[in-house]
């Protein structure tokens, strides 16, 4: 009876590659191999070598590794922070295990491939939270932290980096270091939003949340302007923990900027009617879409209907927590939407002292330039501020896009929004991102330089590359 | 809801033993390699076990068994299910010119599953209540070339826990034959990956459900049963020619 250690699975697999390998039923299977893409795919990307961990106890020496390594955990990065072409990725989604758990001060250990769904599923039952969740559910514990995620609590709970109060980073000479506020408190600093490039997170541990039930008590508010979004907005952030909003971008020139808010509390109800509760899991997206069905018209009447569907001002309900903050996770593979060719996340925050001038500047480029976003959201970022040195969350407003991927055109919008963005003092969000220029880069986050002292040596991402040369 | 889990730090055990801990089961896990065993024990606590106890062995060794479930009993206060998940996928090639070789894989995936059947059978028919889930593999459905001597021991498990559920089932005791096709695992870590490829969590979660339903025969994802009829009704003078 044995079990492949790493070392053995990485020549395993060396020998598997070089020469045509037989598996059993070949025959049966589709050539086609797992994917290690980004979430936006785009853009396309081939790791050299891909080295799977799955015990911290088996861990495979990162020096003999040959060129660069990235850790890579279930790819939901938009952009190429996740991807390392021609380089080494390791998969830690193997790494999937709880460590303690103590329910007297929520502190939760687990390995850095534990991903969130895991956790909710554990520990919701039992009346615990997650501090801040991101919009997918499908996110490793690794990933939480390489990217400092922020949700729709970010005003009162600030990102997931503060809830974390300690973890262990391998670096590629075999070196392991407990991280915390005050342990090696630079490296924590530096890996909390570190885009996974200061060593490999092997585990973490943060500090849980009590909730009262497993639902939400929700309030959805339709607002017709921008002013009107930012009036609701500034009474939610004191009522509601959770606030977010849906913007209807594609009409702006029109309408000034309607959508909807999406507010909500943790409720003490316990129970709901089976019919309410039942998971509304569509199938998922079996084929990538063909993209000329994916054009403004249809997507201003995708717009036009999602506004339309709620007809009062205001409406209030209790509801499952899946639904309300993982909406899409419901639609396994949406990124399939966008067709073969992927699409661009853009995500910015920008402060809006200026009567939201610079804001609606950037509206009207994105209305005007024909490039469609159907899936926007929009949100206030709190005072709280973030723990890691190239955190993305400040204080502003904070507008998350996407644009489906048709070359050059979209590609020059995204510059124009890049110097607006700069102009306004605002910064884009590097996990998303797959394109921006490294002088950008370098304006939005001038900390890149005291960064990258404690950037491993031998760990590089796409993005890092393309940022940093 | 006491659990036995034969071959512990298998990935397809492990998740099929955190389903059971999420209810709050009792487990006693059995393996060979203690870091990793205490690993999955810690898991298994944080996802609700109500008591978990660890035994460092290793299942070639048959005269152990007895003590094992002796242990297992004393330790939990009687089982109520029992998951046998411990195996090699061997190296075909070393098999076929190796007799020691073939010999060796055959103990570990099929005799040594004969003898703790044996014993867990007389010990569950006593009870008289309880389930016992066999991971066996599609691979035990038809000899191929490319993979036969573990195909024939999980063959021969397959065979012999069909004969055990019949017999059992009239006392009220359920036999599971579970048959995973491809997993993502450590076991299968040199291979190349393609869509067919299913996650342990998945397949756990369906053998925790197939044990509580008391199932029969399970293909776990289910689309390799369409598949392994296909397989199993081709006609041998075309099969063989087939680099299966």
């Amino acid at each position: 009876m044995e079990e492949l250690s790493v070392v053995d699975a990485i020549k395993a697999d060396e020998e598997a590659q070089a020469k045509p390998h037989t598996q059993p039923i070949g025959m049966l299977a589709s050539a086609r191999a797992r994917r290690y893409e980004s979430w936006g795919r785009f853009p396309k990307s081939n790791p050299k070598r891909v080295v799977s961990l799955h015990w911290l106890n088996d861990l495979p020496n990162l020096e003999s590794i040959e060129g660069t390594i990235l850790p890579h955990g279930y790819g939901r990065s938009y952009g190429d922070s996740c991807l390392n072409n021609e380089g080494t990725l390791i998969d830690i989604t193997g790494l999937r295990r709880f460590i303690s758990f103590d329910p007297e001060t929520g502190l939760l250990r687990c390995e850095s491939g534990v991903m969130l769904a895991d956790i909710l599923t554990y520990f919701v039952p039992r009346g615990w939270f997650l501090p801040v969740t991101p919009g997918t559910k499908f996110v490793s514990i690794g990933g939480a932290i390489a990217n400092d995620v922020h949700g729709k609590n970010h005003h009162g709970g600030g990102t997931f980096g503060r809830h974390v109060t300690a973890f262990e980073l391998l670096r590629s000479d075999g070196e392991r270091l407990i991280c915390t506020p005050t342990q090696n408190p630079e490296m924590f600093r530096a890996t909390i939003g570190g885009l996974g490039l200061t060593g490999l997170i092997l585990w973490a541990e943060f500090r849980m949340r009590r909730i009262p039930g497993p639902f939400i008590a929700e309030e959805r508010v339709k607002f017709k302007s921008i002013e009107e979004f930012f009036e609701i907005s500034q009474d939610a952030d004191e009522r509601f923990e959770y606030t977010a909003a849906w913007l209807d971008c594609l009409t702006f020139k029109q309408y000034q900027g309607r959508g909807f808010c999406m507010l909500g509390n943790h409720d003490r109800l316990q129970t709901l009617p089976e019919q309410q509760i039942k998971p509304k899991n569509l199938p998922p997206v079996p084929v990538d879409v063909p993209s000329f069905l994916l054009n403004p018209l249809t997507m201003r009447m995708f717009n036009e209907v999602i506004y339309n569907m709620q007809i009062p001002k205001r409406i209030q309900r209790v509801s499952p927590y899946d639904g309300f903050f993982y909406p899409l996770d419901a639609l396994q593979d949406w990124n399939r939407m966008y067709g073969k060719k992927g699409f661009l996340q853009y995500q910015f925050v920008i402060p809006y002292n200026d009567n939201y001038r610079a804001l609606k500047n950037i509206l009207n480029e994105i209305s005007g330039s024909g490039e469609g976003s159907f899936l926007v959201v929009f949100k206030t970022f709190g005072e709280v501020s973030s723990p890691g040195m190239l955190s993305f969350p400040r204080k502003g407003v904070t507008l998350a896009l996407d644009f489906p991927m048709r070359g050059s055109s979209t590609l020059e919008l995204c510059t124009r929004l890049d110097r607006m963005v700069r102009e306004s003092g605002g910064v884009v969000y590097p996990a998303k991102d797959a394109r921006m220029s490294a002088a950008d880069f370098q304006a939005f986050y001038p900390q890149w330089r005291e960064f990258s002292r404690y950037v491993d040596p031998k760990f590089s991402s796409s993005f890092w590359r393309r940022v940093t040369s | 809801m006491n659990v036995l889990i034969l071959g512990a730090t298998s990935a397809i055990a492990h998740e099929t033993a955190k389903a059971y801990a999420a209810q709050g089961a009792a487990l006693y896990l059995v393996g060979r390699n203690p870091e990793k065993l205490n690993a999955n024990a810690d898991d298994l606590k944080v996802a609700g076990a109500k008591q978990i106890a660890c035994q460092i062995v290793d299942l070639d060794d048959l005269g152990a068994h007895e003590t094992i479930l002796k242990n297992a009993d004393a330790a939990l206060g009687g089982l109520d299910a029992v998951v046998l998940a411990w195996g090699t996928l061997g190296d075909q090639t070393a098999s076929q010119t190796k007799v020691d070789e073939a010999l060796r894989q055959f103990h570990t995936n099929a005799v040594s599953y004969i003898s703790m059947l044996t014993l867990l059978g007389n010990y569950f028919e006593e009870r008289k209540q309880g389930v016992i889930g066999v991971i066996t593999s599609v691979a035990g459905d038809r000899g191929r070339g490319s993979n036969y001597v573990y195909g024939a021991a999980k063959g021969a498990v397959s065979l012999f826990t069909g004969g055990l559920r019949a017999r059992l089932a009239k006392v009220g005791v359920s036999v599971v034959t579970i048959k995973p096709g491809f997993v993502d695992t450590p076991m299968t870590a040199g291979m190349k990956k393609n869509p067919l490829y299913a996650s342990p969590q998945s397949v756990g979660n369906r053998i925790h459900k197939a044990m509580v339903g008391g199932e029969n025969v399970v293909y776990t994802p289910s689309f390799w049963m369409l598949i392994m009829g296909i397989i199993r009704n081709i006609p041998e003078r075309i099969f063989k020619k087939l680099s299966l």
